[in-house]
């Protein structure tokens, strides 16, 4: 793997990166109360009397959220506790009803685990999990709609987070995007979280430090709080990364801060200082007795987990032979690698497989669909790849034959069919049409003979033009040559 | 563990309540004294012990992921000392 | 004509369903009572026409023989409680004239049952404090008080002064650390703390979660019994509420208690233990003994340290309860510069002294750096606390202690005033039973020389509240306590 090492006239230098990553949970209800986690519903209509922190009012912990949390726990490879405790943090903001958001501290529900991430170069690391824990987000506030007010919507407080906590085990801003991405797809696989970075589905926190390449210290480290996208995660490491450098080389010191990443000057700022330090002051939430899980609600949800992408990319290695680039490429979605399957049962994958990343993703950017919308199913992109396999139609013409698919949806045996695309490989037919040809351009036989070896092309041309593209391609080059050399 | 002035001011700003300056003084020698009273706790080893979380032996119990409440924000809003449009509205937050 | 209000609600059933009198009856006597009490302060909030509306309903019930537990009776509801659509505050000024839009589910159950609510009770600020001197509706004056006035005891002071005065046929009270038991004891009257999770603490306001929890404070024992029958009850609002099932409290009265085994505890001989209540812990052992039950000396070593852990964990829970009093969604609001300087303006001025400073002693014990000396200590401390009490059940069925270790005091008296912990003092004897999460009962057992009520306490084992209730009647019988 490429190291990433800064080079300065002064010296060398390597970034020491950890993630913490906020996942919404995807559940009909919110993790402590019954209201709905619908997303764009009309202001403080999704929040119910424990959401808005009433007077007397208790959570109630959300076995959906649980299980998902297990599900993703699992799919980072990692420990499930069977004892876990909720605790209070303790602070005070205007979206934060209750002065203190009930998550987990010291027992998480999840503790280590890991993930391998691929880069670009064609490797591959491991990235360790420190844990995973649930707890509930906050309400919004809305600061732009008036210059003194600022106003607050509780729709989103107390739906489900799960937070996952890397090891600081990232070394260059790359590996952090790869691990991002593949931490996308396996929560998309599994279900558990929507992971739109843009719609803070998925928000990223991020601790940066660095130190003189090959030295084993520690330096301070600053955290840059909810990066909203993957590219900006990439950026902020890299701004940071060179601030550090630069502080430490003029002889300054990093002080331990959180900071902001602006992503329009692709530089962090330090947040405004309080008086006093942020105190959480975790405790044990006394409304909510300690979670004990039992092995048999652990195994069910064991039993139901599906193949996560690792998993199904060695397949489509091992079994289909695709090459390592383009099942990491189809896997990294799973409806994509659904689709994928569903068109290659029975057909060649290989072939699948590149007509999946060249004309079929080609044509939904061009018309702006996701898979799920595809005009062309997977049967009928199998098909056509089987029509091609089989020679009932040419490459070329299959082209055609998809962009008629891509229109009408239709079956492309239909389409061969009804327009009369199949490829002649009636020898007689082909040398009826080759005779024709050949008849009427004696001058061109002549110079064939003569030499000028290279006209056995436009002689093909001629004949593919005449047969209106349909004769086999490969037959018409043999049965040319044929009688040319004759 | 005796707090001095410093502390009571960062535990009154922790606890969003004013303590005047005047009343510092008297704010700490109070807390003081009920300090110094209750690490009368220090005489008990409790080396080994586990602290008690919850009294009830029953573990907690999960409910069903049903949606049961909300879509009723004139209540979640009418005892609000300011609120428009349906929001809860504060002082401008800077961040 | 007899006094309804003298009836105790067991009695004043029978004569409702036997059509002696109605429902609209008794409760225009209650209603008489709590406006010509008023001088007790026991009421904070009544709501007459609600009341009596509720009492013609109940009428057509008793017409109908449609009936239900408690159907008419007036009750007083302690200001914890959140009762839908009627004001709810905590006493405190922080929560202005909050008006919950849901109700409580220890009031829900008892509304289902038949019952009806005179009014809201006067308490001490977010239950804090043991006189209900810190109540921002004013001091509760204890009815049985002589040439001065006296404290009613604290926190749920007006309920217990309310049911003394014959101001409501029985009322709610919650208890944290003492606040059920130790009015009870002031006043005359009777109040359990049952096992906790045995009530729903949702719609509850919160003052320290592992610790509150609700019960009754009526005439008698028997009362007592009949009104957590209707109170108690796994609640899935409420995840500490438990799923033991809940037995019927009244088949409990009347039971012998031959042979039972009576603890009384060495360590709660203390220093500040007046003699007089000493004199009558004594009587009381003795009159459970000609009942037939054996006493046997139990030991509690850790008795000591309930208190210092008590006033380090309930302040901690305290002070995370309160944060959410801040002045944005319901409540008084005091503006300030910015959202920090709203919420220390409006908490300042809404919060009590004794508020803030539980809020203050709170927060520090649970910062960094202190967590561990302070918070964890006491919850390790409450762990033996808890494991005393589970070696001295092994030995004995039911412990007996006096419920305060002194009479009631006059209200701003000079010694509880000066100093915070001498107030903290007077819950010796009930803070250990919160920390263990046990029922406990005070009833009356007789008058001081200066004609005032003390009380003993009665322990039982976690969810063996009819043990407490068979007990008791028997200490009832024989103490022939004279209510006022």
């Amino acid at each position: 793997m490429a190291e990433y090492i800064i080079e300065t006239p002064k010296g060398k230098w390597e970034v020491i990166c950890g993630l913490e990553i906020h996942c919404q949970i995807i559940s009909k209800s919110k993790i402590f109360s019954g209201a709905s986690t619908e997303f764009g519903d009309d202001v403080n209509e999704n929040v119910s009397f424990v959401d808005a922190g009433m007077p007397g009012m208790l959570p109630t912990l959300n076995m959906e959220c649980v299980h998902q949390a297990i599900k993703t726990g699992l799919g980072l490879n990692a420990i499930i506790n069977k004892y876990s405790e909720f605790s209070r943090k303790n602070y005070f903001y205007a979206d934060l009803p209750q002065g203190y958001q009930i998550t987990q501290f010291q027992y998480p529900i999840v503790g280590e685990g890991f993930i391998d991430i691929d880069l670009e170069d064609g490797s591959s690391k491991r990235i360790r999990i420190e844990r995973m824990h649930i707890e509930q987000d906050a309400g919004k506030s809305i600061h732009d709609l008036d210059p003194h007010k600022s106003f607050i919507d509780l729709n989103r407080a107390g739906v489900g987070l799960m937070e996952i906590v890397t090891k600081p085990d990232f070394r260059s801003p790359e590996e952090a995007g790869a691990f991002l991405r593949k931490l996308r797809s396996i929560v998309r696989y599994l279900g558990t979280c929507d992971g739109n970075m843009d719609e803070g589905a998925m928000r990223c926190d991020v601790n940066v430090s660095v130190r003189p390449y090959g030295s084993d210290e520690l330096r301070t480290r600053c955290e840059m709080k909810n990066v909203n996208s993957v590219k900006f995660v990439m950026q902020a490491i890299e701004a940071e990364t060179r601030r550090h450098i630069e502080t430490y080389e003029s002889g300054g010191e990093i002080c331990q801060e959180t900071r902001q990443f602006d992503p329009l000057t692709s530089s962090t700022k330090a947040m405004r200082k309080k008086e006093f330090a942020q105190d959480y002051r975790y405790f044990p939430e006394p409304d909510l007795p300690p979670l004990v899980l039992d092995d048999a609600f652990i195994n069910k949800i064991k039993e139901e987990m599906i193949e996560l992408p690792d998993a199904k990319k060695s397949r489509f290695i091992n079994k289909l032979g695709l090459t390592s680039y383009d099942a990491m490429v189809i896997c990294e979605n799973k409806e994509v690698a659904d689709f994928f399957e569903k068109a290659a049962e029975g057909h060649d994958a290989k072939k699948i497989a590149n007509w999946l990343m060249g004309d079929f993703f080609a044509m939904l950017n061009r018309k702006n669909l996701t898979i799920a919308d595809s005009p062309v199913s997977a049967e009928n992109l199998g098909k056509l790849v089987e029509l091609i396999s089989k020679d009932v139609i040419s490459g070329k013409i299959a082209k055609d034959v998809f962009e008629i698919m891509a229109d009408t949806s239709e079956d492309p045996e239909k389409i061969v069919e009804e327009r009369g695309l199949k490829q002649v490989t009636d020898t007689s037919a082909i040398e009826s049409i080759i005779d024709t040809v050949l008849t009427a351009n004696p001058d061109n036989v002549a110079s064939y003979k003569a030499g000028k070896g290279n006209l056995i092309g436009w002689f093909v041309g001629q004949v593919m033009k005449q047969s209106q593209g349909k004769a086999n391609p490969g037959l018409v080059n043999k049965l040319l040559k044929e009688k040319l050399d004759q | 563990m005796a707090v001095d002035n410093e502390t009571v001011r960062k535990v009154a700003f922790l606890s969003r309540l004013r303590v005047e300056p005047e009343k510092l003084e008297e704010t700490k020698q109070e807390f003081n004294k009920i300090l110094s009273w209750v690490e009368e706790l220090n005489e008990v080893d409790t080396d080994n012990v586990k602290p008690l979380v919850s009294v009830n032996d029953e573990s907690l119990t999960m409910r069903e992921d049903v949606v049961n409440a909300g879509q009723m924000s004139e209540a979640i809003l009418q005892n609000a000392p300011a609120q428009e449009f349906g929001y809860f509205v504060v002082p401008k937050v800077v961040e | 004509m007899t006094d309804l209000t003298d009836l105790t609600v067991c009695s004043a059933l029978k004569k409702l369903k036997a059509k002696e009198i109605s429902p609209v009856e008794l409760t225009n006597a209650y209603i008489e009572k709590a406006t010509t009490g008023q001088k007790y302060n026991a009421y904070v909030y009544i709501d007459e026409k609600q009341a009596l509306e509720k009492a013609r309903e109940s009428e057509n019930h008793y017409l109908n023989g449609t009936n239900r537990a408690l159907e008419g009776i007036p009750l007083g509801i302690k200001d914890l409680f959140c009762t839908k659509g009627m004001q709810t505050t905590a006493c405190s000024r922080i929560l202005g004239k909050f008006t919950p839009p849901y109700e409580s589910t220890v009031t829900q159950n008892l509304l289902n049952s038949g019952a009806l609510f005179l009014g809201k009770l006067n308490m001490d600020e977010f239950a804090m404090g043991g006189s209900n001197e810190t109540s921002c509706f004013g001091t509760v004056v204890n009815p049985w008080s002589k040439a001065i006035p006296l404290v009613a005891g604290g926190s749920s002071g007006g309920s217990a002064a309310a049911v003394a005065a014959k101001m409501c046929a029985a009322a709610t009270g919650t208890d944290t650390g003492g606040s059920i038991r130790e009015p009870s004891a002031f006043c005359g009257v009777t109040g359990i703390k049952p096992t906790y999770g045995r009530c729903s603490r949702y719609g509850i306001i919160a003052f320290a979660s592992s610790l509150d929890q609700a019960g009754p404070i009526c005439k008698d024992v028997a009362d007592c019994a009949l009104l957590l029958n209707n109170m108690a009850g796994y609640d899935a609002k409420d995840s500490t509420s438990s799923k033991k099932e809940v037995p019927d409290f009244c088949s409990f009265i009347g039971q012998d208690i031959k042979g039972l085994k009576v603890g009384i505890p060495n360590e709660y001989r203390s220093d500040g233990l007046n003699t007089e209540v000493a004199k009558y812990w004594d009587t009381a052992a003795e009159m459970l003994k000609s009942a037939g039950a054996d006493i046997v000396n139990i030991s509690l070593p850790h008795t000591k340290y309930a208190l210092p852990a008590y006033y380090v964990i309930a302040p901690a829970e305290a002070s995370s309860n309160l944060a959410r009093y801040d002045g944005v969604r319901y409540g008084v609001r005091v503006d300030g510069n910015g959202l920090d300087e709203l919420y220390i303006n409006t908490r300042t001025a809404g919060f009590g002294k004794e508020v803030k400073r539980r809020i203050l002693i709170g927060t520090y014990v649970l910062s960094a750096g202190y967590y561990d000396a302070y918070y964890l200590k006491a919850q390790k401390v409450r762990r033996l606390i808890k494991n005393d009490f589970d070696e001295a059940f092994k030995q004995c069925d039911i412990i007996l202690t006096p419920t305060s270790p002194i009479e009631p005091f006059a209200i701003g008296d000079k010694k509880m005033a000066e100093n915070p912990i001498n107030m903290y003092l007077n819950d010796i004897f009930t803070v250990s039973v919160n920390l263990a999460g046990l029922p406990a009962m005070s009833l009356p057992i007789g008058l001081s020389s200066n004609g005032l009520p003390l009380g003993m306490q009665l322990i039982g084992r976690a969810f063996d509240e009819g043990t407490i209730f068979k007990t008791a009647y028997q200490l009832e019988q024989c103490a022939k306590f004279v209510r006022m």
